[in-house]
């Protein structure tokens, strides 16, 4: 079908037109998308009893209106890119990893152990080049643990992955939960939270321009979506993921081994989420605090769906999710709109890319890509 | 549902039990006990059995519904606010409140069953995908109105929560109720709803035209097509009703266990439900058994609280709520892994139909 409307377009096309137009394409249903959850979202703030140009009005200043709110989109870009990415790598291998936010909490957990603890243990002063790697590296093992244990149990033993993940995401938040208010509870005189103590200042990564939060972590984010894309098109390791996402009875014939590669899928998804915690520790709130990434998890998925599980679209799918975050409290403080209402907008943008049939019959766009295969069924 | 998986079930109700015997035997009687384990069982185990049944529904007529967290979210906030208000607002007396309530959280549920349906069904959208949209729809939506309504200015109840007209009040079952250790008899509507939907559901599902057709859409939709069977319509009307009976579990967590709601109440209990469906082979009475299992998990938890100074100090990190509220959690991934033999979904579970 696609070759007849090439064929009747006229010849004066640009090529360069001809050759943007698979991007276009690909850009074209969750951009639609966005708006249609921004119209309803604007129902809703009329049914609240609010302006809603106002409340956006809001939201965009907030987000992007001086270079402080900028910076602050980033800072809230970045877990949702790290986070964002481990569960598109996991769709990319028809792996639904809904336990981001487990991975996430014990990254976090992980990172701040080593940042305010290990120098004691170890009875030494370390410097940074060597204390934030370390710090970092824990995250991410602890991360990949996480994501590893569901991995094998589908490999292994057939548990299917969703409600694994889920399940060690209560595990993980109960966990979590223990260690804050014993263990690891900071030990200030006047602290009455569930937290740890501040790390040190040898864990810490600095903010890129003085004055501002946003941190070196954000740049991080944006090497690793580079080094994912990497893996998934240009290696074997991204390739046997592919093919064990997309067909596992091809991988099996094609020599790769389909329970190896969901373990690893779900270790690296693992590792990516358990970095999204461990920056957040070492270079934003440099303490783990209970409670401080409820939600992270679940915006994770819908960034990765609207990112279309492309690591470039997670990254413009974060800076979105991250500049409704940033711009809700402006929004909040211009209109009285509360920020909750961000979260029935994003999770109306879910809706929306998922269902991208209804916005294909709203809009008359034609089915053109084909469909990306993310989940199976119970199967076992 | 084979012998061997009732066994592992009676094992670790008993297991759980004979826990809370051993730590609280020498205060009270062990009988108490036992009887107070059974009937904070029975009762928690509510809104598992009900959104098991709701996935049986769902998924035995071939759609997979992992998004029963949410529609018993979202019906537990709508049936609560419509008991609120019709109490507070329009002065209606407190009990006919409730049952508006129960009425308005089974509508709730029956309204996102067919949001589920439609994404699956007519859109064909992957359906783990379209649960988990529901799923994040209500929990953006409870956050949102709870906020709105309750605790900005300017909202209808004046920016407080009102009071709520209390919970639904126990059945007091003449004979077997005044029998000195039954408190087991003695439960809530809801709880007693969920048994009957148990056996309801059974009858319908083996024993009636409605079943057949049902389980012939799940397991092979092209020849129920084939002999006259509308697949489109027999799955819209499975998942809407599976959508209302998660609604009724839904109104347990505010109109029957506790007058109030919380964001996230639900606690995983959607998803926990779905391994008790899995662990139940898709069968109602297994479903209500493995169902039952966490139930006594929780209830575990519920009756170590009276116990705490009879546990030994060297023990009493395990009795925080954090560490025994993992055990539902654990159970569930040990029982998901197949250690005690594998489940059979239905055939066509989770696959759009095409003409």
């Amino acid at each position: 079908m696609s070759t007849s409307v090439e064929e009747a377009a006229p010849k004066t096309v640009p090529i360069l037109l001809k050759r943007l137009k698979p991007a276009i394409n690909a850009v074209l249903v969750p951009l639609l998308a966005v708006f249609t959850a921004l119209v309803l979202g604007a129902l809703i703030i009329v049914a609240a009893g609010g302006e809603p140009l106002a409340a956006y009005r809001g939201l965009f200043e907030g987000a992007f209106g001086s270079a402080k709110a900028l910076s602050e989109t980033g800072v809230w870009a970045t877990p949702y890119i790290f986070a964002g990415l481990a569960v598109a790598l996991a769709f990319k291998g028809g792996l639904f990893n809904i336990g981001a936010e487990g991975q996430l909490a014990f990254g976090a957990v992980a990172a701040a152990w080593v940042g305010y603890a290990l120098p004691d243990v170890l009875g030494v002063t370390l410097p940074a080049v060597i204390h934030i790697p370390l710090a970092v590296g824990a995250g991410m093992l602890a991360g990949a643990i996480w994501g590893a244990i569901p991995g094998w149990l589908k490999a292994s033993m057939g548990g299917h992955e969703v409600i694994n993940t889920i399940m060690m995401n209560y595990i993980a938040l109960n966990i979590t939960s223990f260690l804050l208010n014993g263990p690891m509870k900071d030990p200030s005189p006047l602290n009455v939270v569930a937290r740890t103590p501040r790390i040190a200042e040898s864990a810490r990564i600095s903010p890129v321009f003085s004055g501002f939060r946003l941190h070196w972590g954000f740049i991080l984010a944006l090497i690793v979506t580079g080094i994912v894309w990497w893996v998934l098109q240009k290696t074997t390791l991204g390739f046997e993921i592919r093919t064990a996402g997309a067909n596992p009875d091809a991988a099996r014939y094609a020599g790769v081994s389909v329970p190896r590669t969901i373990v690893v899928t779900m270790m690296l998804s693992g590792v990516l989420a358990g970095l999204a915690g461990a920056i957040e520790v070492t270079a934003l709130n440099y303490r783990h605090e209970l409670g401080f990434s409820v939600g992270y998890g679940f915006d994770a998925i819908a960034i990765a769906l609207l990112g279309k599980t492309h690591p470039l679209g997670v990254v413009l799918a974060s800076l979105l999710f991250g500049a409704m975050r940033n711009g809700a409290t402006r929004m909040q403080f211009l209109t009285q709109i509360p920020v909750d209402v961000i979260s029935v907008i994003q999770a109306l943008i879910l809706l929306f890319v998922a269902a991208d049939a209804i916005i294909r019959w709203i809009y008359r766009v034609r089915a053109r890509e084909e469909r990306l295969v993310l989940t199976r069924g119970w199967g076992g | 549902m084979d012998w061997r998986r009732f066994g592992f079930i009676a094992l670790i109700i008993l297991i759980l039990i004979g826990v809370v015997v051993l730590v609280g035997g020498t205060e009270v009687s062990p009988i108490v006990i036992v009887m107070s384990m059974l009937a904070t069982t029975v009762s928690v185990a509510t809104p598992l059995t009900l959104g098991a049944l709701c996935g049986i529904y769902c998924e035995r007529a071939g759609v997979v519904n992992i998004g029963i967290e949410g529609m018993m979210l979202a019906s537990a906030f709508f049936g609560w606010f419509a008991a609120i208000y019709f109490n507070t607002i329009l002065g209606v007396s407190a009990i006919p409140s409730l049952i508006i309530g129960v009425v308005a959280a089974i509508l709730t549920g029956g309204l996102s069953g067919l949001l589920h349906a439609v994404l699956s069904v007519t859109y064909k959208v992957d359906q783990i995908i379209g649960g988990t949209v529901i799923n994040i729809l209500a929990i953006g939506i409870t956050g949102f109105l709870n906020r709105q309504l309750f605790f900005e200015k300017g909202s209808i109840f004046g920016g407080q929560v009102p009071h709520a007209p209390g919970v639904l009040p126990r059945f007091h079952i003449p004979l077997l109720a005044d029998l000195p250790i039954a408190s087991i008899f003695e439960q809530q509507p809801i709880a007693v709803s969920a048994i009957v939907l148990v056996l309801v559901t059974h009858f319908v599902l083996f024993y009636m035209r409605w079943g057949l057709r049902t389980r012939a859409v799940g397991e092979h939709p092209r020849a129920a097509d084939t002999v006259g069977i509308n697949v489109a319509r027999m799955r819209y009307a499975n998942v809407i009703i599976g959508g209302m009976i998660a609604g009724l579990g839904g109104a347990y967590f505010t109109l029957e266990s506790v007058p109030s709601f919380e964001p996230l109440m639900t606690n995983g209990r959607g998803f926990i439900a779905l391994a008790a469906m899995i662990f139940g082979n898709w069968l109602p009475f297994g479903a209500w058994a493995s169902a039952l299992v966490f139930g006594a998990a929780q209830a575990l938890q519920i009756n170590l609280q009276f116990f705490r100074e009879q546990i030994p100090a060297q023990w009493a990190f395990l009795q925080q709520a954090y560490v025994v509220g993992l055990v539902p959690y654990l159970l569930t991934m040990l029982i998901l892994t197949g250690i005690i033999g594998k489940t059979t979904p239905p055939a066509a579970d989770g696959v759009p139909y095409e003409k």
